[in-house]
């Protein structure tokens, strides 16, 4: 299975990922840069995290416009899989290839602390090796992860199964002082309505190694992994 | 030459956090008289047009493609020429 690695100006995680799928799973990776537009060949892209254009004007709002976005766009609508962490997330959703917006952090600050977030949804590539209501840890490095969507947006993820993480305390609960960014109903990450295409704010790549002090971040590299092995259908 | 100056601001029924924090600060100062504050983003475009017209559509273009972010934020286009 082919990873690519998206590179836009200002990205900065993209080592962290490029390292986990080359090194700690031993699969083939290569690094897209954002002004290429003949990005064929690969089974998975991630977005990275970082601060593409200097998250000026909003973060990801001018990445999404970068050239290689419109090969993403049109990798995503041909069921390719995309995993955007971060600004990744944040570029994903800019560009409308998942619902909603990101708004600043309630608290004004930037987090940056362990997290937790229960698996709400394994019914996709990115999840699958994990256990609905599980709870992970996977920390957060942010200024603007508030996810926002209006209702009636809402009611079709829950509707649709398209919340797939939730921040929560460790035992699972979903409670305000457990949301680092006051993000709507605790939404930490959602996938698109196809399925493959997943937005998530925390950083699962920093918790890849036992080095690095767990390794729940390494199951959802490993779900994509498995799922694309096993045949991969999207539902 | 036009000038487009485009106020960006959250839609109402969005919280705004920062616009929070600003009416506790001025509160702090003892400007109790504020109620609420909120916050947005003021941008001064310089721009060839044909007509105030047409640079009215092509900055509304803009704004809904680029400069707001419609899912969660309002515009309005002030335009004079230059």
């Amino acid at each position: 299975m082919k990873f690519g690695v998206v590179v836009y100006p200002g990205s900065n995680c993209d080592a962290d990922c490029y390292h986990v799928v080359k090194n700690v799973l031993e699969q083939p990776v290569e690094y897209i840069w954002h002004e290429e537009t003949s990005a064929g060949g690969f089974d998975c892209l991630i977005l990275p995290g970082g601060f593409s254009y200097g998250d000026y004007l909003r973060a990801g709002a001018i990445a999404r416009f970068s050239p290689v976005s419109q090969r993403v766009a049109d990798f995503a609508a041909k069921g390719g899989l995309v995993l955007g962490i971060c600004n990744g997330f944040q570029i994903l959703l800019e560009a409308g290839l998942l619902p909603g917006a990101m708004k600043r952090n309630q608290r004004l600050k930037f987090t940056c602390h362990q997290s937790f977030l229960r698996v709400e949804n394994t019914d996709n590539p990115f999840a699958g090796r994990l256990v609905r209501g599980q709870v992970i840890q996977v920390p957060v490095a942010h200024g603007e992860g508030n996810y926002y969507c209006d209702e009636q947006t809402y009611q079709e993820l829950e509707k649709n199964n398209q919340i797939v993480f939730r921040y929560c305390d460790r035992d699972g609960t979903l409670t305000p002082e457990a949301n680092p960014n006051g993000s709507l109903e605790s939404i930490a990450g959602i996938v698109n309505k196809q399925g493959n295409v997943l937005g998530m704010m925390p950083h699962p790549e920093r918790c890849a190694e036992e080095i690095l002090g767990g390794t729940d971040g390494l199951s959802i590299f490993a779900s994509i992994i498995t799922w694309w092995e096993r045949g991969g259908q999207l539902g | 030459m036009f000038k487009a100056e485009v106020f960006v601001t959250l839609k109402k029924s969005i919280l705004d956090p920062q616009g929070q924090a600003i009416t506790d600060a001025l509160h702090a100062l003892n400007y109790q008289q504020v109620k609420d504050v909120r916050m947005g983003k003021y941008l001064q475009l310089k721009l060839e047009a044909a007509s105030g017209e047409e640079a009215r559509t092509a900055v509304t273009q803009m704004c809904e493609k680029l400069l707001a972010n419609t899912v969660i934020e309002d515009y309005q286009i002030k335009i004079s020429e230059v």
